[in-house]
């Protein structure tokens, strides 16, 4: 996202290897500079596939889907206009605000152990080691799909004969329901998703932390702060806006679970898991009601917009801690 | 490449002089955390192969229970439907082959066609002038903000008007020409060469189309192949959009295969050796594939996040 910001690269134009006609005709190319002449037939071309799918399945279903929201589809027969009906019908439906806080519930539980954990593993290879083995094993949970993460801990979780309880049960604690309970089973999808996303977060923070000077470190060492005290004054405030950039793809990526609930819970029991994904899908492809499904999609992206931005403004404050 | 910053040496040395009991107590953490990583693919292996009257008879051993290789027999359809049965299998009829084959054609198709129009896109956008260039790539970065979730829908209607419901190119056209990502990913890496190269090559007379293919694209064989692997992993692993596009066996890939595989094991009991046979067969590609590509990935990924 910091992208956008990115200044074009200035460089020197050979004299005489660019059309003098191109500087009042094509000026957006002049300020980039290419070798010669303009490339516009060319970059269509290259542009080309690129741009289809962009506009086709984009561009084109974003807008398709705002205008799904207001009619009544069952993919049988054509869309019928309906206006505000189904936002209507969102706002007095009490499964769709249940799925929306267990989503929440998720999130919150989700995004807060991860962050924390991801930030202890990166300032742990950062401060202890930087072996690539390390940040290999981290990442490998990564490398398995939400399904065959969901199934394995469903495996290990299980009431019976999961060896999950059994390591409880060595420590004199109750077996745990853990996905069969109303209240146990979003914190156990939770962290579940934990286990597997929080390597690749911790090396987003890793690599932030490599860029933060260690001379800093060295001065504050000469000064007698504690590894603690470190953390607190030098890592966190410098580390704050990647802190936040993370914070916004992960939150993100998070209020749109969905594989891990439905091989796990498939939204059970009661509801206690139907997030809002899985609710969507249903009302989709169980009950065929795609206007509806559009409309709380569109309430999904109004809900990830507003956070974005929230999200934006505070990284914006953050950078000031760059000095 | 391998951002190994001064202070790497200087770490390691204070390590070797003395363990202080914080930092004992730091690798203490960093154990567990590797365990905690590492003990559910133990499990999965360990599970795979112990046979289910071994699982319940004994939960919790460490070491497989009855060993033997009934579960991925099963997986890979090489059991009678009586014999599966006796061991805890559904004794459907599973085909991990076609499931296997499924997977790795949409995701080679993916992988290759989406980072092929992304880097021609990303060298059009850094590296060629053309009007409304900056616009349009601003339009391309607006896409990055659209949550995949929100095309889902539309994007069935439409495979499903395109008579592409159940097929392998249904599942992977909309992915297949590119991610704003990637195509941003790439182009920062355009920006950053120097052009020094592309006017030599220029110079020597060689055309744009060429340079891009036989200069540019084989300098950015760092990212292009970082991308490439994590494309993969993300197709390979993709559930929700391939469980709504396929109905049947001809289109099924391993994620939604592994699904209905768990759906259909009995009410009695579950399969368990056979399902993480299973998972295993599903996760194992990735995980080798990874492993060819590791520390180059490792290394690019802070890149690929922030940057």
């Amino acid at each position: 996202m910091t992208v956008a910001s990115s200044s074009p690269p200035t460089r020197v134009r050979l004299p005489g290897a660019e059309p003098a006609r191109r500087k009042t005709k094509d000026r957006t190319g002049e300020r980039d500079g290419g070798g010669s002449g303009g490339d516009g037939a060319l970059a269509a071309v290259f542009i080309a596939p690129a741009l289809l799918g962009f506009l086709v399945f984009l561009l084109w279903p974003t807008l398709r889907g705002i205008y799904l929201s207001f009619t009544r589809f069952n993919l049988l027969t054509p869309a019928e206009w309906v206006g505000l009906d189904n936002y209507v019908r969102m706002v007095n439906d009490p499964i769709f605000w249940g799925s929306l806080r267990v989503t929440v519930e998720y999130v919150v539980i989700n995004i807060g152990v991860q962050t924390v954990a991801a930030l202890a593993i990166a300032v742990l290879m950062q401060r202890l080691t930087k072996s690539a083995l390390l940040r290999g094993i981290v990442l490998t949970p990564y490398l398995v799909s939400n399904v065959v993460a969901g199934i394995v801990w469903l495996w290990m979780l299980d009431t019976q004969l999961g060896i999950g309880n059994r390591v409880i049960g060595v420590f004199g604690l109750d077996h745990i329901p853990f996905l069969t309970d109303e209240t146990w089973a979003i914190p156990t999808i939770a962290l579940i998703n934990v286990w597997r996303h929080v390597g690749y977060t911790a090396l987003l923070l890793f690599a932030g932390l490599q860029a933060i000077p260690s001379d800093v470190y060295e001065a504050a060492k000469v000064d007698g702060a504690s590894e603690w005290r470190m953390f607190w004054r030098v890592t966190l405030p410098l580390l704050r806006p990647v802190l936040a950039v993370v914070l916004i793809m992960t939150v993100i990526g998070s209020f749109q679970v969905f594989d891990s609930v439905a091989v796990t819970t498939a939204g059970g029991p009661a509801n206690a898991t139907n997030v809002l994904q899985l609710y969507i899908y249903g009302s989709a492809f169980g009950r065929f009601q795609f206007g509806y499904a559009s409309a709380m999609s569109v309430a999904l992206l109004v809900v990830l917009s507003v956070i974005t931005v929230i999200q934006y403004r505070l990284t914006r404050a953050g950078h000031t801690d760059l000095g | 490449m391998a951002a190994v910053t001064p202070t790497a040496p200087r770490a390691h040395a204070r390590a070797r002089r003395r363990i202080s009991p914080g930092r004992a107590l730091a690798w203490a953490v960093m154990t567990a955390i590797v365990v905690i990583t590492l003990v559910p693919f133990y499990w999965i292996l360990r599970t795979a192969l112990s046979s289910n009257t071994g699982l319940t008879a004994d939960p919790s051993s460490p070491l497989p229970t009855g060993l033997t290789g009934g579960g991925f027999a099963r997986v890979f359809g090489q059991q009678s439907t009586k014999e599966a049965l006796a061991q805890g299998g559904a004794g459907g009829s599973i085909d991990f082959w076609r499931y296997l084959l499924n997977s790795v054609v949409v995701s080679t198709l993916i992988t290759v066609c989406q980072i092929l129009f992304s880097a021609m896109a990303a060298y059009a956008f850094a590296r060629l002038r053309w009007r409304g260039r900056d616009r349009m790539f601003g339009l391309f970065l607006a896409g990055l903000m659209v949550p995949t979730i929100f095309t889902f829908l539309p994007n069935f209607v439409l495979i499903k008007q395109l008579g592409l419901v159940d097929t392998l190119l249904g599942i992977a056209l909309p992915s297949l020409f590119m991610t704003p990502f990637a195509v941003f990913f790439l182009r920062q890496f355009f920006m950053n060469l120097p052009r020094e190269v592309e006017e030599a090559a220029l110079l020597d007379g060689a055309g744009k189309v060429r340079i891009f293919f036989r200069v540019l694209l084989p300098m950015a064989s760092t990212p292009v192949i970082t991308l490439g692997v994590l494309t993969y992993i993300t197709a390979w692993n993709d559930y929700f959009w391939p469980l709504m596009v396929s109905y049947s066996d001809s289109s099924r890939v391993l994620t939604v295969a592994l699904s209905i595989f768990r759906a259909q094991t009995p009410q009695t009991g579950t399969d368990w050796s056979g399902l993480m046979a299973a998972t295993l067969v599903a996760a194992l590609p990735m995980l080798v594939l990874f492993g060819c590509f590791a520390r180059r990935i490792v290394n690019s990924i802070g890149f690929s996040g922030i940057k």
